[in-house]
């Protein structure tokens, strides 16, 4: 086990490496000096290569990917192009937007899909069942933002019971205020990632109850549900455990377009006005931050499947 | 985005109807899917010919109107003709989505034969470059390429079909090292066969049907993440006319006029799911084990 998290860990800081340069080459092939967009138009070259110099663009791009290697071992992410500030301050900013609204929409789409996914397989040739399942495929194909302005719609304007967007000025200062600007992106979030969850959920159960175990159980005298609670979670957990792995991931990446939806101050929507700004240092960090956390989640996966299966432990 | 493709195609399983199936070319799921699909593509193709009003017509008079005889879907805030916009909006759709899959096939498929015929060290090498690949996801990638291109129809479908590309790569090299591991492939090996003989002949001929089904797949992957990027303002840059930047226009006046809202969504969702129907429907017809376990499972 050891030294397998050892390897495992390696690759992770090996991906790292991969990745967040590929980001920075890709960034720097950029055509058009950022230099030239941030100035007025007719300052003198001696300005531009002021700020070329200030923005280290003068020096030979390897030195330059140096330079931003040695930075991130350090934790820095260099600064934005615009307001001068650190990356990582304002990607720190952002944070208690999103971190609270990516974990409770994962941790809710668990506490609703999972039930509502093991009674569609259960009652899977049931009308109940069967339109679980549909509503649950229909649910997959709407895109997410669309849930977003529609549960807008008919909450916020309708009903008028909740914000239908933005987020106090003040932040968590204003406790309830904070909470109710959350209700309805958490509420969309939850949807969208909880049909994809039913679904595999849904097909997980339908594997257990096809075991023969659990027909050896039935067999002893349980009954379907002290079946399936006794040897479902169990035999399932790897896939669970995977499952749950790509929905942190994909609640993470949701928070991008969610916060679009309802102009919310987090993480995507900084990455969405610098990618329109062309502001390299916070895109660059913030993609980066993004695919480590896919990464580690990744790794996590991985290792808890093992803890979880004992199957998983013979292969490499 | 990426990541759920696979096991999308594990988990769609066909209607359980109580009495005998109806299985094939005829089951309910591939016949919805298929007409879902057709009239997307309908719509997609006569507007090359013929849409109720030019693409800049606009109607100040009825601005925001509900859907009449006059504009079938009624008109967004500068007095638009929706169902025009929609039409045109299948045609990105369509476009989009069949060019990123072709992307993606023309990356994955090649990247999948090299992983599961090459020697080991380059195995992992692919293994790895697909694995990073698939942790990074397009709507990020999307918007790495953005920043340095500008946001334009060629951006979008290569971000999408090298994000799409991963899982096709992933899945190419699965089922073609299990068909290089049966015996048929050592006799013909052992036969004199050329390794690209037994590519086209062996492999491909085993394989082709999983990756149709998974192309189908990838399109209604790609017709949301056409959406959620021309949504983003990250797509298809105007006049070119695309759903998802119908619901972002269509979003500030939803109170006033929900179908602006409703038909783009219900559009994408139609396009979708008649996808994913057909993709269930082409895996029964297509692959004879599955079936095979279907029955014996029935029983």
């Amino acid at each position: 086990m050891l030294s397998y998290l050892i390897r495992r860990v390696a690759w992770l800081v090996g991906s790292l490496f991969v990745a967040g340069s590929a980001v920075f080459f890709l960034l720097r092939v950029l055509p058009g000096d950022p230099a030239v967009t941030l100035l007025a138009v007719g300052s003198s070259p001696d300005q531009i290569d002021a700020i070329r110099h200030q923005l280290g663009t003068d020096r030979p791009v390897l030195a330059q990917y140096g330079h931003w290697l040695g930075d991130l071992v350090t934790g820095n992410l260099g600064d934005s192009l615009f307001t001068q500030m650190p990356v990582l301050d304002q990607i720190a900013g952002r944070l208690p937007v999103t971190v609270p609204l990516a974990l409770s929409a994962f941790v809710l789409s668990i506490v609703v899909a999972v039930p509502i996914g093991v009674f569609a397989a259960v009652r899977r040739r049931g009308l109940l069942g069967v339109a679980v399942s549909t509503l649950a495929q229909v649910g997959i194909a709407v895109p997410i933002f669309w849930v977003g302005i529609v549960v807008v719609w008919l909450v916020a304007v309708q009903w008028r019971a909740l914000p239908p967007g933005g987020f106090p000025r003040t932040g968590w200062q204003d406790p309830q205020a904070a909470l109710q600007s959350l209700v309805l992106p958490v509420a969309t979030l939850t949807i969208a990632q909880g049909a994809v969850l039913v679904r595999y959920v849904r097909s997980a159960t339908l594997d257990v109850l096809s075991q023969e175990y659990v027909r050896t159980a039935r067999s002893l005298g349980y009954s379907l549900p002290r079946a399936l609670w006794r040897h479902g979670p169990r035999s399932g957990a790897a896939t669970v455990v995977q499952i749950l792995g790509i929905l942190l991931a994909s609640s993470l990446l949701g928070t991008v377009v969610i916060e679009s939806v309802f102009a919310l101050p987090g993480l995507g929507s900084l990455l969405l006005t610098s990618v329109k700004a062309r502001d390299l240092p916070i895109v660059q960090g913030t993609v980066f931050l993004m695919t480590a956390t896919v990464l580690v989640v990744g790794l996590a996966v991985d290792v808890v499947q093992r803890l979880v299966d004992p199957r998983l432990r013979g292969s490499a | 985005m990426s990541t759920p493709l696979v096991e999308a195609v594990e988990t769609i399983a066909a209607p359980d109807t109580p009495a005998r199936p109806r299985r094939g070319w005829r089951s309910p799921s591939f016949v919805l899917g298929a007409a879902m699909l057709l009239a997307v593509l309908a719509l997609a193709l006569v507007s090359l010919v013929w849409s109720p009003y030019g693409l800049d017509h606009t109607d100040p008079a009825a601005r925001l109107a509900d859907p009449s005889a006059r504009h079938w879907a009624g008109t967004d805030r500068l007095g638009r003709d929706q169902f025009t916009q929609l039409m045109l909006g299948a045609r990105t759709a369509v476009g989009i989505g069949l060019a990123s899959v072709a992307v993606a096939f023309i990356i994955g498929v090649p990247l999948g034969l090299l992983a599961a015929t090459a020697g080991r060290f380059l195995e992992n090498t692919v293994v790895g470059v697909i694995d990073i690949v698939i942790a990074f996801p397009t709507l990020l990638l999307a918007m790495l390429l953005v920043t340095v291109y500008g946001a334009s129809t060629a951006v979008a479908i290569s971000a999408i079909g090298i994000g799409v590309s991963a899982e096709v790569a992933r899945l190419t090299r699965i089922s073609a090292s299990r068909v290089f591991t049966q015996d048929y492939v050592l006799a013909a090996r052992t036969c004199g066969t050329g390794p690209l003989m037994i590519l086209v002949r062996h492999v491909l001929a085993n394989i082709w049907h999983t990756l149709l089904v998974q192309a189908t797949l990838a399109f209604g992957v790609a017709v949301i993440a056409e959406a959620s990027l021309s949504y983003l303002g990250l797509g298809t840059p105007p006049p070119a006319p695309s759903w998802g930047r119908m619901l972002q226009e269509a979003q500030s006046t939803v109170s006033v006029a929900p179908w602006n809202v409703l038909l783009p969504g219900l559009a994408v969702a139609v396009t979708v799911v008649g996808v994913n129907l057909l993709g269930d429907g082409l895996r029964e017809v297509l692959d004879p084990q599955l079936r095979q376990e279907r029955q014996a499972a029935h029983r």
